[in-house]
Parts: structure tokens; C-alpha cells; sequence
């Protein structure tokens, strides 16, 4: 991680240049030292929120949670002027996406950046109150974020007539009780006010009726953490950020995990390809393994191949080719490992956290589950593949009521698309006594080893 | 209107509504689980997928789910599209992965929804080879049983039970696929409209355990629309019989009243039907000795009594039907008729009916109630004396949030966005009452106060509404919520006034009624309920005989017989009122329950129940109702001469020489002609010889089986169904059964089944619209019309002093036919006497500890119930338990310490 003294030659790191992991997070003074809060004396002294709004919309910065929903557009929904109130200012910090850890390393090493942050994307929307919702085993980040409100608090950046203006902004940090879909924007909101954490029907927008019924923008923490930076240096410099890599501006959070040589996350311009993330930042795969495939940012997107490792980073570029950015946090497979346990590890994870609500979601889910752990144990039967096919087209786009189950089908339908004979491979097999021959079993048969059989089926049933 | 394209053709429908129910309403199937027309969309189950086209040039289209789709015009839609279909049908199958497909145990069987919707969608065979989720069932209560592995988590039990009735214990548990719907722990569910449960439901989760006690399927019972006879809301229910027994009460849709729900009380409380220890056969007294008769033995002995030149007085009954009360009115002669009912319950009925009839603000029907923007009650505890009006007082403030959904410009049916957007905004309801009430909760103002302070608030609102109304002396407190409620009433769209006979104070009806005029006058849609006693206290107060304490001061005086219509007096009247007065009566009772009264009867006709019999009902707006006989005892037993008490009657006019009536249609139209304010009442139903295509309607499912064996018991013949002379059903299978092939008189439609539809989902294709009116409009008629000539009433305060009676109502318990029903008796609370605690400390008695009540000639030792609601000076006794005597509201009571 860099320094914070520092400054990368090829690369500007607004969000990282103040990290430094050993030395910890900066307190208010040193952050104050560093420029700190500049940027939201600048929004409340001298600008009028629809002037950061139109900042925000000509950076053109993407939501960072994974969707890339230009942020600007998002903003522009709310209800703005007197009576358009109260309106709310929401942080997802629920990151729960496997193989993603770029919100943790921004809130617990700086979180003064985002404390800062909120306060100037709650000025631009007209909001008073805010919250981070915050995944409950990020403790550290709860501590320091809690200990950064405090400062900001006494310091007169949080509360009544911040700066001695008119206007005044809470926050407070809310931790999650651990369910995945609490990342599920409107999910999010319904946990916050203590109801289920099932998603929400949309329309009505959160803009419209969110937190309390009221207009509410929900942001991810490092789309927020660009946001000071975008008022201090403005929408042309943040689109310079990405060296014409990307029409998108910015840097991007990137990431690497899996068997690769040095996992871990890095601040790149956005459109970094991910073979620059993977053999220059990660060092490769792991004992010179090939790689296999790889999933560009987290558990909900397609796999890709090694010949995808060139496309820059983005979030059309990725959809082109087939699967999503994400969080853009890469989770790398070698040539050793089988996709059909990795999938099969994948969707017990979204079974599990399916929020119950929808039926292709509730119940497809685990199916798929059973299935790939009965060709796991090779007792797949020949319609199990169909079956997974089709589970993927149930559990499609629009069948279900929220993104979750259509993002856990993405790397199951890429692994199909992509390694259909590893799902081949767990047909079970039988002697047939009589002829010799060895046949797959047609449909509810006992395997080539059927002595285990029974103790098998207990597994894959658990 | 709004014109939408399906498969190409084009539709008229309501742009208001969502697709599923704009195509369900034209009568095209789309499959569906989690909507419900009261409960909205919530887009959770995935099974109205329709493919929806961007205009008609799009062929590609998108699965959209048709319940979460507004029908705005110009939508292209195709249901049969091989891609929706085959989408519907996975949805099915995936469902069913954890359904345990134990149709043929399992007590939905028949009328389950499920069944019907994987029918619809052609899922056959299962692809899905693993195991199963368990869950462990839960002890619900007398009611309600529960099987939690058939669950499909169509969410439809907690939106109902918590959003819709505002239940508190049962909730969704869990997540993922083991999504868990049930209490936290067992016990016995706490809302009065847990019955609903069971027709939520779209499977076999939440089943009637009092169906469970004596199982049979749908197809195997026999029904009818018959009349809820629980309270005086009318709420049209659809018994359901085999081999002479009532297995189960369900609901009947009426859009104006009962909807799509019934209250626990009028579902479960239907044992007294099949109580064994009911008059069965004419019954007369030897020796102290009960000596059975056939039915010509007892006509002739009953005749002999009548026309032994003793004086006749007949006594009437608000339980019993119109034609009933009619008949003995015209046996005993209009100058010998009594009501039946005490003094009190005389007045404040007949209060009621006057304000209805000669006031200016129209009787509200529960869906009117349902409409209410703002809402006063002003005495009446609802839940016991009329539970669906306290479910609909719920919905009146819950349409708070319809109109804040309207002002973000979503759809009223997307029922949970409505819900986030309103969080807990309601509807103003100012609950002003003597004692805490269950809707105290979602009350802008819950007030507590003596029936004459209540009399005073209401007169101050109603100054505070019109100044030319006489002021109040009332406090500056009690001022400033009279001008309060005064404000909101004024400001509100459709504002309601809520009382009734509840408290036994026609003063209180007056001053409600008050407070209804003044609005009036400012809103024309002001409208005004008023509960009443019994099922058919309004057709009774129609009738306006004098009330019983009149007819036993008259039987005191000399030898008397005494007709005595279903009726138990014991209710009624003091023991030592009613010894003395009968003491040298010969009493003929009619009932078909044992009481105290027929116990002291020379002579007992057995009365049919509603199950037995025909008759009408007019309910608390004076809407008469047709309630239709479900079966025919004597079919399975000969010996048993159970008929309509009109029908005994009768006999006795044809046995004393005057014409008997040949049939209901008969009665009737004597009565009409006879008694101008029951003039239309035969409009409520089709006559007996109303027939379509030439044919009876069948009471009967088609597929009804066994009619053959169902006597070989007795005889290997298989006798003629009987044959029903007073309604246009037959009982049988035999006759018409379709939904679509002629528009049915809805007072005519014993249950709901169409092909393809089993389940009460059906009542989709009775309906004009889904949801909304019956096709060709509900049932019943109106015997009056509010007419706008009465003016204030004169403030009349009934002064109080020392400690007097307040009534309270028990849900279960109050009624007296509910209460005999096993499962019912499960949920009476002991009897008590409840104390204000200022009264109790006063009086050194402790919370529970037994009490002296001393009221007339009754002593009584009662648990003491402490309580901070109650006013002081008032003594809560509970209506109708067990050990409670016939109580006067506003009477005085003595109450001290010990037993």
C-alpha cells in the first residue's frame, strides 16, 4: 500500500493518497493537515447544492457498488427546495460481496475522507440526517468511523450550523446483522428501519420513498469518497484521472483474490486491464499455475477467460463482454481448481442468503445447490444439466423480484456457457452387469458406487 | 377506462387496476398466488407472468409480472405466450419442491388454490429429486390448525393477520428457503379474525380445526347462503353440511359487507347446530316429564292450548327471523305480540332505527366504513358487539395510505410500497368510549369516559359543528378535543360516527346522532353506523311490538298462554321477574336450542336453526337478507320434526281453522301487506319459483358423491331429495352450477366454485369486477331510506349516582348460539366484575380478589378485575357469561369486599 508521503509517478490516488496502513488512520488534525474538509467548507461556503449536483453529473462518476449508476442521474431524482424535506443521506458500507474488501480498507484507513464526504453529498442533496449502514463484522471500521464522527462532530463539521451556516447534518453508523442482501439498496433501508431485510418494490424510487417513506439517496462508500474530491478539483480533472483508459472518469478501487501470488486491492485509473491487475499488482498466479477464469468483481458476475484479461476495466467494456465490472475486485481461478465446486460454493452462498421473498429466488437457489453437489459427488444425472440451464433462465433478469438471484446465476450460466464438460464429468456412472457397458443412468438410479450411495445422498441433501 | 390489447384483442377495463386483476376481471386465468384483491400486489410469488409488448409492432416483449403492471391503456400483453407459460409453470414446480404433495391427507384438498393453480399451469411431473425442508407445526388454538411443510411462503397469512387486521402474533421467521410462518412460540392466536386464516391460505397451512373435528371435502358438503346470525351486521356466510351436520362456515362474498371476511365468532360458533342435546322432536311436559310427539300430536296439542279461551300473548325474538316473529304476531294478533326483548334493548333499538329511518345521514355499510377518512366512535366497543365493523374501523385508517401513495403517484395496489411510504400514518379515529377498546392502538385519540360525560362530549362536537346546535357544559379540556374532533370531522372527505345499544344508552345514540346531523349538514358524505343487539333486532324493532317486560306484566295478571319464539328470557329478565310473572302460564316455546325458557315450557316445538330453515334477517343498516335453509334433517331421519318456527306456526292457524301459508314466499307477502315497514323484503332473494334454464340451482357441488349410501343405514332405498318449497336451490347436486352461462341472483349462490376454481379464489368469476360487486349487484334490500326529516334531538342526560352497571362486551362469549360451540367456549373468559381502581381502593378490594355484587335480587361472588380504563362510579359486568344475570346498563350495583 502507498505511503502516504508517497506520490505514485504514473498514477494520482485521491482516495489512497492519505492511506497508510501501518501507520493507521489519519486523526482530524492530520487529515485538516492533508486538506481534509476543504472541500465541504468549499460546497457550504460557496456553492449552492444544485452547483455540486451538476459538478457530480458532468464528472460523470459511476456508482462503485457494483451497478455503475451514474451517481448525478441518481441525485438529480430527489425532491429538491424547501419543502422537500426531510430527506436522507444513506452509506452502503454493507459489503458482503465475496472477494471484495475495497469499502473496508477505505473506512478503516481513512475514514475521515468518508465522514467528509457524506457531509458534502448531503449539503448537495438537501439532506439532514444520515447513516452508514455498515456490515457488522467490520468492526474496526465501526471504531474508526465512530471515533472520526466523534472529531468531526466536535470540530463543528457534523451537527447544528456546520460551519456557522444555516444548515446541519447528522450521522450516525449503523452495523448490519449479517445478511448479504442488506447490500440490495432498498433491502437496506427496510433492515435500517428495522423491518426484514427483504427489497423493496421500485417504482417508488428510494429518491421518491425511501428511509421512513422519505427521499433518500443510498450511495456506496467509495462512490462517496470521490465526492470532495470531485468538488475540490472538479469534473474535468476526475475524468483526467482515468488517462484516457476509459470514457468512464476516476480511479477504481481494483482488486485481486484468489490463488494469485500477492492478493489484494489497489486505486488504478478506471479501464486498468485486469491482466495489469493481476500479473503486474498481484504478481501472477500463485506457483506459476495457469490461469483459468476469472470473475471481475464479486460473486455475481460471469466468469471470464484468460483472453478477457486485456479489456480495460470498465463497466460497459465488461458488459460487452459478457459479464459485469462489479465491484471490480477480481477473484481468480487457476487450472487446478473445478468450477463446479466453485460455482457450487458460490450459490450455497446465495442460497443461503436469499432473503426468502421471491419464489425462483427462495426455491431455485437451493436446487441448484443440490444439484451441483450431487455432480460434485459424481451422481449427476444427464437432465441435470438441462435443469441447471433452465433454473438459470427462471432466475433470470426480471423473473425475480430483486438482482440477487440473476447475479447468482452469472457465473453458474458462464460456467456452463464456458465448462460445460466439468458439469459433464459428474454424470453418475453404472455398470451394467449383464452387457459390460457403462452408462450414464437415465433417471433416479443408484451410482457406479452404490455402496456409498446412501451416505453420499445425505451429503448432498445437508 | 383504459383499453388494453390481450393476445391481440382488444379489452375495456379499470386503468386503475393492475393487469392480473384488470385480466382476471374479464375473466381471462392468469395464475396467481400472493395477490389477493384486499390485500393488493406485492410482486413476491412470480406466478402472473404475462410478456408484455412495447406496441403491437414489438414481438420480442418482456416477462413481466402482471400483478405488479398497471392496466394503463395501450398495454400489449400476451398470457398464453409459450414463454410466460412455461415461466408460470417452473414457478409451480419450484414451489412444489418443498411441498410435500399430500393432497389426498390433507384437509385443503378440494378447495385449495394450489391445486387449482398447478392445474392451470399443466405442472404434472417433477423434475426435482432431493429432499425436502421440515418445519415443526405449531399449536394455534381451538381454531386455527397448522401444517407449516405445505407452506409455499406466498407471505398472504402475515399481510392479512398483521398488516390487514392488525394482529400482533404471527409473524414470518427465518429466511432463505426456511422462511417460517407461525407465532414465536405456540399458543392461541390472539385476533377475533384469525378464521380468515383458513381461506388466505392458497394451500392447506392454516386449516379449520372445527372442519378438522368432522372432516369433509368440498365437493362432498352440501350448502347454501345463509345469514351470519353472530351479530347484526348481516355478514353472508356459506355453511357447509354432510349426513345432517354443519362441517364448516365460510365466507360468502358481499362486497357492501362482509368482503372477503368473517370474524372468529360467526365462523366457529355455528355448534349449536349440531349440539346433541337439541329439541329434535315436539316435546310436552307430564308429571314433570319430558314425553315425546310426532308432529300431528303435537299440533293438536298445542291447538288445544290455543283455543282453550285463555288470554295469548306471544313473545318474539331478535334471533329468530322476520317470518318467524311474523307468523306469531299473526297467530297470537298484533295487540298480543311482544318483542322479546328488555325495556332497554326496546329503546336504544328503536333509537337506532329512528335516527336510520327518519334521519337525514345514511346507515354505512362496512365498505362505506371501510371508505371513512375520519372516524368518531362514541361508546360502542365494536369487537364485541360487532367485529367486522372493528376490522373495517382498521381498514378506514389504514386508507391513510392509499391517499399518501396517491401523492407519490403510486398505485393504491402496491401494497407494500404503500405501507413504506405511510410507515405508520393513519387515518384520524377518535375512539371515545367507557372502556378500553382493541383499536385504542390505532387510535388518534382514545378517550375514556361515563356514558353521560360521553353525551356531553358529543354535544359539544356537535356545537362545535354547527353553533345553532345548544352548547355543552363541559370542561375546557373536554372543549378543546371537541373542538379537535370537531375540526377533523369537518375537514374530512367521508367522515363516519360509530355507536350503537352497546352501552344500553339511547341518550348516547342520540347524541351520536346529533353529532352525524350537524355534519351533515356540512358534508353530504357524512354517513352513521349504529350496532345493534342481535342478528334480527332491526327486523324485530321494525315490527314495533312493546317489549317484554310489558308482556309479563300482562302475563302476571291472569291465566295466560304464552308463546314463547326463540327465545331465551333468562337473558332477559330477572328469574324472580319471570317466575312470578309465568307462574300460572302455560308457556308453548319454539326453539331449537335448550333453555331455561323452553325448560319451563308445557310444551316445546322444535324450531330450526339457520341451518334448517328459511327466513329473513334485516341487519344494522336495515338491509333484509334472505337466509336459505342449508339441509333437511328429516332427510336423514324421519323421527325428527325440526321446521321453521313459521312453519309450526303454520300448522297451529291451519289447526285453528285460519289459512296456513304454503311456503316462505307466502309468509311473506302477508307480512308486507300486513306491515308497511317490511314492505320489499321479499326482494331480498328470488322466489321459490325463480328457475334458470328451466332448472334449480344446486346446492351441491357436482362432484358431491355417496347419496346413494348415505342412507342404506336405515333403508336400502335411496329416497327423493327432498324437495324445497320456499327457495329456488335444490338440495342436491342436481341442478344449475355454472358461474358464467346466466348471471345467478347473488342471494342464490350457495358457494363459490367454478371449473378450474375450487378454492374461495372463485368468487373471482361471481364478481363484476374482481373485488368489487357481485355480478348483477350484492344481495338484499333496503327496507328504508334515511329521509332527512328529523332534526336535533333534545339533549337528555340520564343522571347517575352511586355505582351503576356498564356494560362489556366479550367477543366470545356475548352471544348467546356462538357461545354454545365447543371451540368457542375454549375462548370465553370466566366472568368477572371489572372495578375503576380509584372505586377498588375505596372499596378495599384487590386486583383479582372475589367480590360481592349485589344487583336487584342477584348476590353474585366475581373475581375482581382492576381497572384504570373504566370510569369511576362504573361497574363492568361482562354480557351473557356464565353467571352473569340479565343486566340493565345505568343500574344500580352494590359492590363489596369478599364473597
Amino acid at each position: 500500500m502507498s505511503l502516504r508521503s508517497a506520490k505514485d509517478p504514473n498514477y494520482q490516488k485521491p482516495l489512497t493518497r492519505l492511506i497508510d496502513v501501518a501507520a493507521g488512520p489519519l486523526q482530524l488534525a492530520g487529515f485538516e493537515a492533508e486538506g481534509g474538509y476543504s472541500a465541504l467548507k468549499t460546497a457550504v461556503k460557496t456553492l449552492q447544492p444544485q452547483e455540486i449536483q451538476t459538478k457530480v453529473k458532468d464528472a460523470n462518476l459511476r456508482g462503485r457498488g457494483g451497478a455503475g449508476f451514474p451517481t448525478g442521474i441518481k441525485w438529480s431524482l430527489i425532491p429538491m427546495g424547501p419543502n422537500s424535506g426531510p430527506k436522507y443521506l444513506v452509506c452502503n458500507a454493507d459489503e458482503m460481496e465475496p472477494g471484495t474488501f475495497k469499502d473496508r480498507l477505505l473506512m478503516e484507513q481513512s475514514p475521515h475522507q468518508l465522514v467528509e464526504a457524506m457531509a458534502v453529498a448531503a449539503y448537495a442533496i438537501g439532506a439532514n440526517l444520515g447513516y452508514i449502514f455498515l456490515r457488522g463484522e467490520y468492526v474496526l471500521a465501526a471504531e474508526r468511523l465512530n471515533q472520526a464522527i466523534a472529531e468531526a462532530r466536535a470540530a463543528g463539521y457534523i451537527g447544528k450550523n456546520i460551519l456557522g451556516g444555516d444548515w446541519g447534518f447528522d450521522l450516525h453508523v449503523h452495523t448490519g446483522a449479517g445478511r448479504y442482501i442488506c447490500g440490495e439498496e432498498t433491502a437496506l433501508i427496510n433492515s435500517l428501519e428495522g423491518r426484514r431485510a427483504n427489497p423493496r418494490a421500485k417504482p417508488p424510487f428510494p429518491q421518491i420513498a425511501g428511509l421512513w417513506g422519505r427521499p433518500t439517496i443510498v450511495n456506496n462508500v467509495e462512490t462517496l469518497c470521490n465526492i470532495p474530491h470531485i468538488v475540490n478539483n472538479g469534473a474535468d480533472w476526475f475524468k483526467a484521472l482515468s488517462q484516457g483508459k476509459s470514457k468512464d472518469g476516476g480511479t477504481k478501487m481494483y482488486g485481486c483474490s484468489g490463488l494469485a501470488n500477492k492478493p489484494g486491492c489497489w486505486e488504478l485509473p478506471i479501464g486498468t486491464s485486469a491482466r495489469e491487475i493481476l500479473e503486474v499488482h498481484a504478481g501472477g498466479m500463485k506457483g506459476g499455475k495457469k490461469l483459468k477464469a476469472w470473475l471481475p468483481g464479486g460473486a455475481s458476475t460471469d466468469f471470464l477467460l484468460p483472453e478477457h484479461l486485456d479489456l480495460p476495466m470498465d463497466f460497459d467494456t465488461i458488459s460487452k463482454a459478457g459479464s459485469r465490472m462489479g465491484t471490480g475486485l477480481i477473484t481468480v481461478l487457476n487450472e487446478d481448481q473445478s468450477i463446479v465446486s466453485a460455482v457450487r460454493n458460490l450459490e450455497e452462498f446465495m442460497a443461503r442468503e436469499s432473503c426468502g421473498w421471491c419464489t425462483p429466488c427462495r426455491d431455485g437457489l437451493p436446487w441448484t445447490v443440490k444439484i451441483m453437489r450431487a455432480i460434485e459427488a459424481g451422481d449427476g444425472q444427464p437432465s441435470d444439466i438441462n435443469t441447471l440451464s433452465k433454473l438459470t433462465r427462471w432466475l433470470g433478469p426480471g423473473r425475480t423480484f430483486c438482482a440477487h438471484a440473476p447475479g447468482a446465476m452469472e457465473p453458474l450460466q458462464s460456467a456452463l456457457k464456458y465448462f460445460r464438460h466439468e458439469f459433464e464429468a459428474g454424470m453418475a456412472v453404472v455398470k451394467v452387469p449383464e452387457s459390460g457397458d457403462v452408462c450414464a443412468l437415465p433417471e433416479h438410479g443408484v451410482g457406479a458406487k452404490a455402496d456409498y450411495a446412501k451416505e453420499r445422498m445425505k451429503w448432498v441433501n445437508q | 377506462m383504459a383499453k388494453i390489447h390481450v393476445e391481440g384483442k382488444v379489452h375495456e377495463v379499470n386503468g386503475a387496476d393492475n393487469l392480473l386483476q384488470a385480466c382476471l376481471s374479464l375473466g381471462l386465468d392468469i395464475s396467481y398466488f400472493c395477490w389477493h384483491p384486499a390485500l393488493g400486489s406485492v410482486g413476491s410469488c412470480r406466478q402472473c407472468a404475462v410478456k408484455q409488448y412495447k406496441d403491437a409492432d414489438d414481438k420480442n416483449g418482456r416477462i413481466v409480472m402482471s400483478c405488479m403492471t398497471p392496466a394503463s391503456d395501450g398495454t400489449y400483453i400476451s398470457i398464453a405466450d409459450e414463454e410466460a407459460k412455461e415461466f408460470r409453470e417452473a414457478m409451480v414446480a419450484l414451489l412444489m419442491t418443498n411441498h410435500p404433495h399430500d393432497c389426498p391427507v390433507c384437509e385443503e384438498g378440494g378447495h385449495c388454490h394450489l391445486q387449482d393453480m398447478t392445474v392451470m399451469t399443466g405442472h404434472h411431473s417433477r423434475d426435482y429429486r432431493f429432499t425436502k425442508r421440515t418445519h415443526n407445526n405449531q399449536y394455534l388454538g381451538p381454531f386455527i390448525g397448522h401444517e407449516m411443510n405445505r407452506c409455499i411462503s406466498c407471505y398472504r397469512c402475515v399481510r392479512y393477520y398483521k398488516d390487514y387486521a392488525g394482529g400482533k402474533d404471527l409473524g414470518v421467521f427465518g429466511s432463505a428457503s426456511r422462511v417460517y410462518f407461525g407465532r414465536a412460540e405456540d399458543g392461541v392466536l390472539e385476533s377475533e379474525f384469525s378464521g380468515n386464516l383458513t381461506e388466505i391460505c392458497p394451500t392447506g397451512v392454516f386449516t379449520d380445526k372445527t372442519h378438522s373435528e368432522h372432516y369433509t371435502r368440498k365437493w362432498d358438503m352440501q350448502f347454501a347462503p345463509a345469514i351470519c346470525t353472530g351479530c347484526a351486521v348481516g355478514c353472508n356466510i356459506s355453511p357447509g353440511e354432510r349426513y345432517g351436520e354443519v362441517r364448516r362456515i365460510e365466507n360468502r362474498y358481499h362486497s357492501e359487507l362482509n368482503g372477503y371476511f368473517l370474524c372468529d365468532r360467526g365462523r366457529f360458533g355455528y355448534g349449536h347446530v349440531n349440539s346433541e342435546d337439541r329439541p329434535r322432536h315436539a316435546l310436552i311436559k307430564r308429571e314433570g316429564q319430558w314425553l315425546a310427539l310426532n308432529k300431528a300430536d303435537a299440533i293438536a296439542q298445542a291447538a288445544a292450548v290455543l283455543g282453550g279461551h285463555k288470554p295469548l300473548i306471544g313473545i318474539g325474538s331478535p334471533r329468530a327471523s322476520v317470518e318467524a316473529n311474523f307468523a306469531l304476531r299473526a297467530l297470537v294478533g298484533a295487540e298480543n305480540f311482544y318483542a322479546g326483548v328488555s325495556a332497554q334493548e326496546a329503546a336504544t333499538t328503536a333509537t337506532c332505527l329512528k335516527v336510520l329511518r327518519e334521519g337525514p345521514v345514511p346507515a354505512a355499510t362496512i365498505k362505506r366504513i371501510e371508505q371513512s377518512d375520519a372516524v368518531l366512535v362514541l361508546g360502542e366497543d365494536t369487537l364485541g358487539t360487532a367485529a367486522r365493523v372493528a376490522l373495517a374501523l382498521r381498514q378506514a385508517a389504514r386508507g391513510m395510505l392509499a391517499t399518501m401513495s396517491a401523492e407519490k403517484r403510486v398505485p393504491e395496489w402496491q401494497a407494500n410500497s404503500a405501507n413504506d411510504i405511510a410507515q405508520h400514518a393513519l387515518n384520524p379515529l377518535f375512539i371515545a368510549t367507557p372502556v378500553a377498546t382493541k383499536l385504542d392502538e390505532i387510535a388518534a385519540i382514545a378517550h375514556r369516559a361515563s356514558v353521560s360525560d360521553l353525551v356531553r362530549l358529543a354535544q359539544a362536537i356537535t356545537h362545535a359543528l354547527d353553533a345553532s346546535a345548544p352548547p355543552a357544559k363541559v370542561d375546557a379540556e373536554t372543549a378543546a378535543m371537541a373542538q379537535r374532533i370537531a375540526d377533523t370531522l369537518k375537514a374530512a372527505k367521508r367522515p363516519l360516527v360509530v355507536s350503537g345499544t352497546g352501552c344500553g344508552s339511547a341518550a348516547l345514540i342520540e347524541a351520536a346522532a346529533n353529532v352525524a346531523f350537524a355534519l351533515q349538514k356540512l358534508n353530504e358524505a357524512t354517513a352513521i353506523c349504529l350496532t345493534l343487539p342481535e342478528a334480527n333486532s332491526m327486523g324485530l324493532a321494525l315490527m314495533e311490538a312493546p317489549a317484554l317486560d310489558a308482556a309479563l306484566t300482562r302475563a302476571a295478571q291472569a291465566e295466560t298462554v304464552v308463546v314463547v319464539l326463540e327465545n331465551d328470557l333468562s337473558r332477559r329478565a330477572a328469574a324472580s321477574t319471570l317466575d312470578a310473572a309465568l307462574a300460572k302460564c302455560t308457556v308453548i316455546a319454539l326453539d331449537h336450542q335448550q333453555t331455561a325458557t323452553t325448560a319451563t315450557a308445557a310444551l316445546l316445538l322444535p324450531a330450526a336453526s339457520f341451518a334448517e330453515g328459511d327466513g329473513t334477517f334485516v341487519n344494522f343498516e336495515g338491509r333484509a337478507q334472505r337466509s336459505i335453509q342449508n339441509f333437511d334433517p328429516a332427510y336423514y331421519d324421519r323421527h325428527v320434526a325440526t321446521q321453521e318456527s313459521w312453519r309450526w306456526i303454520s300448522a297451529l292457524r291451519a289447526a285453528t281453522g285460519k289459512a296456513a301459508w304454503a311456503n316462505l314466499d307466502a309468509v311473506m307477502a302477508d307480512a308486507e301487506s300486513q306491515i308497511p315497514a317490511l314492505r320489499g323484503m321479499s326482494a331480498a332473494a328470488p322466489s321459490a319459483a325463480f328457475r334458470i334454464e328451466g332448472a334449480k340451482l344446486a346446492r351441491a357441488p357436482q362432484r358431491q358423491s355417496g347419496r346413494t349410501a348415505m342412507r342404506a343405514n336405515v333403508f336400502v332405498h335411496e329416497p327423493r331429495a327432498t324437495q324445497d318449497a320456499d327457495s329456488a336451490l335444490a338440495f342436491s347436486m342436481e341442478g344449475i352450477n355454472s358461474t358464467h352461462a346466466v348471471t345467478r341472483p347473488a342471494a342464490l349462490i350457495p358457494f363459490a366454485w367454478s371449473p378450474g376454481w375450487n378454492s374461495p379464489s372463485a368468487w373471482n368469476k361471481f364478481q363484476a369486477e374482481v373485488g368489487g360487486a357481485m355480478k348483477g349487484g350484492d344481495s338484499g334490500v333496503h327496507l328504508f331510506k334515511h329521509n332527512g326529516a328529523q332534526s336535533y334531538f333534545p339533549a337528555s342526560l340520564e343522571a347517575t349516582d352511586g355505582l351503576t352497571v356498564q356494560l362489556i362486551h366479550s367477543h366470545f362469549g356475548s352471544e348467546e348460539l356462538s357461545s354454545k360451540a365447543k371451540p368457542i367456549r375454549e375462548r370465553i373468559p370466566q366472568a368477572y366484575v371489572a372495578l375503576n381502581v380509584a372505586d377498588a381502593q375505596r372499596l378495599g378490594i384487590e386486583h383479582q380478589a372475589l367480590t360481592r355484587v349485589e344487583l336487584g335480587d342477584y348476590v353474585l361472588s366475581l373475581p375482581a378485575k382492576v381497572r384504570l380504563d373504566l370510569p369511576q362510579g362504573s361497574v363492568g359486568l361482562p354480557v351473557g357469561l356464565d353467571g352473569i344475570p340479565p343486566l340493565t346498563a345505568g343500574a344500580a350495583v352494590r359492590v363489596s369486599k369478599g364473597a
